[in-house]
């Protein structure tokens, strides 16, 4: 198996697609000749050629809309947003037509399409740059929105995406394109709609996604150093979310934290804790806790790593599940029965 | 009501870029309709432009010593950004790009304080309404909605001020664009957008951004009285901003003003421009310096002497220091401070936030 980056897998993805579906199409700001500004899109119209893989005018609205006729004349376009701040201008055609055509036709009309949006901070990105914008687009009915952590789940996502018949909010963790490790191209891995348990433990679990997983790991290995033995849930897809592989670790653990870059305030995380109190609440311990942004637009480059969630804050966090009320509730137990 | 107008006449752009000074310096006749700038205004300039090129090459070396996260230079665009600076009052407003530090330090806004953006650490480091200068907008032609309104504003309170907005070649295709010249057109606001049509938007060329015979062409539709001009002379670029922000200021509405130029360096430091265009093409536009033309324009003219392009060197060199000085200093930063300015006053969950960060903080150096 070849060592890719994200970046690179996600590029194989591009390109695996392109060679398999002659309906397939890219699109963007920078995505030809230089590649995209993080170069995942690289060699692709050398390749393929301008028709395959093209700029457009610099315009988002413009992108995804046009993107919307080409699916409805019979293309599957990916589109690249530069950065997740400038996909803004695109809202009103992925709130209003992207994610409703279908249900507006009585399922006549598909949109196929895929919109690709490098997101998320820890990159050192001046403002703009570093925004986690998933709740935007999971709080809209009809989008599919997943998101990478691995090099692997880059590929396969990437490649379900673009061959799902819903269109698709594809977002990438800018803080992980340069992570690498060995992709296979067989898929034969995770499916689409599926969570991957990325570490089993038997203690806690804690759920993250995109950029976080990696962060998510770490804390989990620190907390084996303290006696904790932490499962870690990527999430992968973040809508459809996948209650199953949740919920089963979560009653299986009795405990439960959240992690994500983005505000904590009607966050994603909110959505998870409510779901695991409302589907696990006999087998939990303590309340799900969540670890977040703080509630703040994104902060400038100095100051990101005061704002992002850390290592420290999710062990924080895992001390204060309430380890003591055991010894107490057995303590009381004790005192009654004498 | 401003008077409806009839036909396209007086809208219309000329046929081609408006230039006083030929690129080897020498001057040609005067473009009609045009005056040429007084001679201690374009003495000003010249002066304003040898800074501001220092001024750019000290903030992309800032880069490469990591004292800045990115720069986005305007090398190439002298002309432009001290001539956007020059035609306006100090209490008219400017609504600037990332691209136009160079005109703020030209409109004399302190340089650190400027580059707190790029810097890191704080999204804008100036007062807008001491300085009359928005922040410095990433956005694509966002700005220039925000210049239409303040443009009306000022309107309405009957004042006398003047909204100039910058934004580049690639920023004409967004939609806020022609909101902006639809929106300042229908409501008559003196406010005018200075495209600097830099020949690129990051990697993509003009060509495929338009198939308009020039942006300028642009503000015919919406009824908005046009230009373009030629980018690298100072000389025709200041008059013919010095014409539109005439315009706007005596009540003639909204004003579009094209200039060619060229961007010589990459779209910023992390950009690399060998990707997406040849080295002969940035060559050919070295001969169009606009700081050279200009140079040999005013000595000729009698109004620079061998001892002021000294001195102006010597000065922009002292400039550059003091700059360079005061950017190696490592920056103080408070993180407490993230939750200083979200609402008017903290609300109750983030002093709460905040007290969770200080104890962390406390917890770290303890
Ligand atoms: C809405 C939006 N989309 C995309 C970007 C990313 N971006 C930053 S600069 C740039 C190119 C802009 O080109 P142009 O308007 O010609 O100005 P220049 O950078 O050449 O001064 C792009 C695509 C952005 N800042 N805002």
């Amino acid at each position: 198996m070849e060592q890719l980056t994200m970046a690179q897998a996600l590029n194989s993805a591009l390109r695996d697609a392109l060679k398999d579906d002659g309906r397939v199409l890219v699109s963007g700001e920078d995505v030809g000749p230089l590649g995209g500004v993080f170069r995942v899109t690289d060699g692709l119209t050398h390749d393929f050629g301008e028709d395959r893989c093209f700029d457009t005018p610099l315009a988002e609205s413009g992108i995804v809309g046009h993107a919307v006729g080409l699916a409805m004349g019979g293309f599957r376009p990916v589109v690249e947003m530069q950065f997740d701040a400038f996909a803004y201008p695109a809202f009103e055609q992925i709130t209003s037509h992207v994610a409703k055509l279908r249900n507006r036709t009585r399922g006549r009309v598909e949109l196929p399409m895929v919109i690709r949006i490098p997101y998320a901070g820890g990159i050192g990105g001046v403002e703009h740059h570093c925004d986690s914008s998933e709740v935007y687009y999971t709080h809209t009915p009809g989008l599919r929105v997943v998101t990478p952590a691995t090099p692997q789940d880059a590929y396969d996502l990437l490649r379900d995406a673009i061959e799902s018949p819903d269109p698709v909010v594809f977002l990438e963790p800018k803080c992980r394109y340069w992570a690498r490790e060995p992709v296979s191209f067989d898929r034969t891995g995770t499916p689409f709609d599926r969570a991957a348990i990325r570490r089993r433990g038997t203690d806690i679990t804690l759920i993250a996604y995109g950029p976080m997983v990696a962060t998510a790991l770490a804390a989990a290995e620190a907390a084996a150093e303290e006696g904790r033995d932490v499962e870690v849930v990527d999430l992968r897809t973040l809508s459809p979310v996948d209650d199953e592989t949740i919920a089963e670790s979560v009653r299986r653990t009795g405990r439960a934290v959240v992690v994500h870059e983005a505000a904590g305030f009607c966050g994603y995380g909110a959505e998870i804790a409510a779901r695991v109190s409302e589907q696990c609440f006999h087998h939990l311990e303590a309340p799900v806790l969540r670890v977040t942004g703080f509630d703040i637009p994104y902060a400038p480059p100095k100051l990101e790593s005061s704002h992002l969630p850390n290592v420290d804050r999710i062990l924080d966090a895992i001390d204060r599940l309430q380890w003591d009320d055991q010894v107490t509730l057995a303590a009381q137990g004790s005192v009654r029965d004498a | 009501m401003a008077a409806q107008p009839q036909n396209v006449t007086g809208l219309l752009p000329a046929g081609e870029p408006v230039r006083f000074v030929a690129e080897d310096g020498t001057a040609g006749p005067p473009p009609p309709g045009y005056t040429e700038p007084s001679p201690e205004r374009l003495r000003e300039a010249y002066r304003r432009m040898v800074l501001g090129r220092r001024f750019d090459t000290q903030a992309t070396a800032l880069t490469k010593q990591g004292r800045l996260a990115v720069y986005p230079s305007a090398a190439g665009q002298e002309a432009c950004q001290i001539a956007a600076a020059l035609a306006l009052r100090d209490d008219d407003w400017l609504f600037p790009t990332y691209r136009d530090s160079m005109a703020l330090v030209a409109r004399g806004l302190d340089p650190v304080q400027l580059m707190e953006l790029l810097r890191g650490t704080w999204h804008c480091g100036y007062d807008p309404h001491a300085t009359f200068t928005a922040p410095q907008c990433t956005p694509l032609a966002t700005q220039t909605l925000h210049a239409a309104g303040l443009a009306d504003a000022i309107r309405r309170r009957g004042e006398e001020r003047v909204v100039l907005a910058l934004i580049g070649d690639g920023g004409t295709s967004e939609g806020d664009f022609h909101e902006a010249l639809n929106f300042a057109a229908v409501f008559h606001v003196p406010v005018v957008f200075f495209v600097q049509n830099n020949g690129f938007a990051i990697s993509v060329p003009l060509a495929k951004q338009t198939r308009a015979p020039a942006l300028a062409y642009k503000g015919v539709g919406y009824g908005v009285a046009s230009e373009q001009v030629d980018g690298n002379d100072l000389v025709a670029v200041l008059s013919v901003l010095d014409h539109a922000v005439a315009h706007a200021r005596r009540g003639g509405g909204p004003f579009l003003v094209e200039a060619h130029t060229y961007r010589m360096d990459a779209h910023t430091n992390a950009d690399d421009a060998t990707r997406y265009r040849d080295a002969a093409e940035v060559e050919r536009w070295r001969a169009a310096d606009p700081v050279r033309r200009l140079e040999t324009h005013l000595r000729e003219r009698g109004v620079l002497t061998e001892e002021d392009v000294a001195a102006d060197a010597a000065a922009a060199e002292e400039f550059a220091a003091g700059f360079r000085a005061r950017m190696n200093a490592e920056p103080e930063v408070d993180p407490l401070g993230l939750f200083a300015h979200v609402y008017a006053e903290p609300t109750r969950q983030l002093a709460a936030q905040r007290e969770t960060l200080r104890a962390e903080l406390a917890a770290q150096e303890g």
